[in-house]
């Protein structure tokens, strides 16, 4: 069942004077469940794509389907509605609220689905568990390790049980030892609970823990396979060497 | 986000740039507690100008003998000789709405008493006349009707003559002092008025029978003035206008033909005081308003630079499922408790301001309810005002944008 479906997408960026053409024409359907990376080099219009399929941005031309639903038909009230519950983001920069505590950056989402302050801090709880951070609730980002607030950003993605992961350059700021662990928990994520996810990586080596790989170039998509045997981070981690002090 | 939360997130942003915030405030505080303490200042001054108008009777009217001219010579109020006290007798039989009367008549005199003498002001008038004007007694008490009707020698004291005739504070009444050489038992002082508001000395004056002192100091028979009390502050007006007919009637004078008297109604004179009070009050709330007007820029200077330095947390916001209105509502409600904390905090300071000028400075203070009332709702105005542009600024961030923010 196609969650994403992207049918003679163009983006247009109009700069004034120039006009970029970041995406000419793109189809591509992701299906429930699929663990999928996007390659290509800068300005291949990966981010492009990913603000689409985020509804943070809109297509200049084509259709966009997210869960049957034909984005162009919402307002951007009912986008940021789709982007509080059925998408999770995830950054490169982390992008946590500083001298908040992991928990309340964790809760944040669920302040705009409106749950009860209960219920939020239950889930957030949750979900700080689920990423291994359950004795780190009340440290502020400043005191967490990059890894760690990785993890905490995506217990904040999970946090209104989303369907869809986004992931752009997640393991871009982490060293590889770390960045596998990441790499684990979006497997595991994929694996036990079903999330769709799609995730951005100029790294190869990242992308070999997806089940596909589609490769952009010039705004259009030059490869898209299946990756036959993914590897299994938990695996890969057990053959790494500890390093570091990450704890 | 529901509102508990707005407020709880507000008040964290708020406190994590504390002294920020609190300079931010201070032009509110100062311009809340400018307002209240001004307009106190102004309410106050006006207050005391009423009471001191009341005091003079605010239901007074003073008919006074009006000029009059010879040839091509005109003579100033109080020279015609044409008021006479039949008028009194008359204005009292005829005007019911005239509550009491008494006849005024003047001169200056020199007053002695043993070693002491003082040039001063003689006053023939009645014991009406102190309960008029609202005076009150010090020492004794006013001469009496009987004494009006025999030309009695009986004087009344004010302040200023009793000091300077009796400077040891002994009690006059019941001893003898002389005018012009005749001597006249003193019967009470009042008690002081102090100056009126152009610097005459209400207490140099001595008040006599008006009989004695046409009779036996100024020899005139007509009078220089009446003082009448109408029943209420209402019926002043009516009061002076049947004044002005009776007159015309007693004295023959026709249309078109000049008074030989005025009437002066002191309830006018209230309303000009109150007009001016008004005017003072304004003039001081809208110059503390100014400083209240810039407190609110301070506050838009401080949003608008908070957007920019939070623009990546609203980028983040935005990415998690904030809407533009969840983003423009928690920058309104930052600055609305900014201005609304600061209005609370000008509201006691402008109290304590107020307490401080009344006590120190002695000036009659008075702050309203209202006027906190107002202030707090106009810093809350200040805080929706100054604060809606940052917010929509905000709240149309590109996400996309906002996220790449470094």
């Amino acid at each position: 069942m196609p969650v994403i479906q992207f049918e003679g997408v163009h983006k247009i960026y109009d700069l004034g004077e120039i006009q970029v053409h970041a995406l000419r024409g793109l189809d591509v359907t992701i299906r429930r469940g699929e663990f999928v990376a996007i390659m290509g080099a800068s300005g291949g219009g990966k981010s492009t794509f990913m603000n689409l399929v985020g509804g943070l941005d809109r297509p200049t031309k084509g259709l966009y389907k997210l869960d049957g639903v034909d984005v162009s038909t919402l307002n951007k009230a009912e986008m940021a509605g789709i982007r509080n519950r059925k998408l999770g983001f995830v950054f490169q920069g982390f992008n946590l609220l500083s001298r908040t505590t992991a928990l309340e950056n964790v809760e944040l989402p669920a302040l705009y689905a409106r749950l009860s302050p209960a219920e939020r801090i239950e889930r957030a709880r949750e979900a700080l568990r689920i990423v291994g951070l359950a004795d780190r609730e009340h440290h502020y980002p400043s005191q967490l390790s990059g890894g760690q607030q990785q993890r905490v950003a995506i217990a904040r993605a999970l946090m209104n049980r989303p369907s869809i992961l986004l992931a752009d350059e997640p393991t871009g700021n982490l060293d590889s030892r770390t960045s596998v662990e990441i790499m684990g928990i979006f497997q595991r994520l994929n694996r036990e609970r079903g999330i769709t996810l799609v995730l951005v990586t100029h790294e190869p080596d990242i992308a070999e823990y997806a089940q596909r790989v589609i490769t952009f170039r010039d705004g259009k998509i030059r490869r898209d396979e299946r990756v036959a045997h993914p590897l299994n981070a938990e695996q890969v981690l057990q053959t790494m060497p500890v390093v570091g002090v990450e704890d | 986000m529901d509102f508990v939360s707005i407020v709880r997130v507000a008040l964290r942003a708020l406190t994590r740039n504390k002294m920020r915030s609190i300079l931010t405030m201070l032009g509110i505080i100062i311009g809340v507690g400018a307002v209240i303490a001004m307009v106190g200042v102004g309410q106050g001054a006006n207050e005391q100008m009423q009471q001191q108008i009341a005091a003079m009777g605010s239901n007074l009217l003073i008919v006074q003998a009006g000029s009059r001219q010879a040839g091509v010579v005109r003579v100033g109020y109080g020279a015609t000789k044409d008021l006479l006290p039949g008028d009194e007798a008359a204005m009292l039989a005829e005007i019911p709405l005239i509550k009491e009367s008494a006849a005024g008549t003047n001169s200056h005199q020199q007053v002695i008493s043993d070693n002491n003498n003082w040039g001063t002001s003689i006053n023939g008038t009645e014991p009406d006349y102190f309960d008029i004007r609202s005076w009150t007694f010090d020492l004794g008490g006013p001469f009496t009707t009987q004494d009006v009707t025999l030309a009695n020698n009986v004087a009344v004291l004010g302040t200023t003559v009793y000091l300077n005739l009796f400077p040891d504070g002994s009690d006059p009444v019941g001893k003898t002092i002389r005018i012009k050489n005749l001597p006249f038992t003193v019967v009470g002082t009042l008690q002081s008025k102090g100056q009126t508001g152009f610097g005459q000395d209400q207490d140099d004056t001595v008040y006599i029978p008006y009989t004695t002192l046409q009779k036996k100091i100024s020899g005139q028979s007509w009078l220089q003035n009446i003082s009448v009390s109408a029943t209420s502050k209402e019926t002043t007006d009516t009061v002076s206008q049947q004044i002005v007919n009776l007159l015309h009637t007693r004295h023959r004078i026709r249309a078109g033909q000049g008074d030989d008297f005025e009437v002066h109604n002191l309830s006018d004179v209230a309303d000009v005081a109150n007009a001016a009070g008004s005017i003072m009050t304004t003039l001081l709330a809208s110059i503390a308003s100014v400083s209240l007007l810039v407190g609110g820029i301070g506050i838009m200077n401080i949003m608008l630079v908070s957007v920019t330095e939070r623009t990546r947390e609203i980028g983040i916001r935005m990415a998690v499922g904030a809407t533009e209105a969840d983003v423009q509502k928690q920058f309104l409600i930052e600055a609305l408790v900014l201005s609304l904390l600061g209005g609370i905090i000008g509201i006691v300071f402008g109290l304590v301001t107020s307490w401080l000028i009344s006590a120190i400075a002695k000036w009659a203070v008075d702050v309203s309810i209202l006027s906190i009332v107002v202030a707090a709702l106009f810093s809350a105005a200040i805080g929706i005002f100054f604060g809606y542009y940052p917010a929509k600024k905000a709240a149309h961030l590109d996400p996309i944008e906002a996220l790449r923010f470094e």
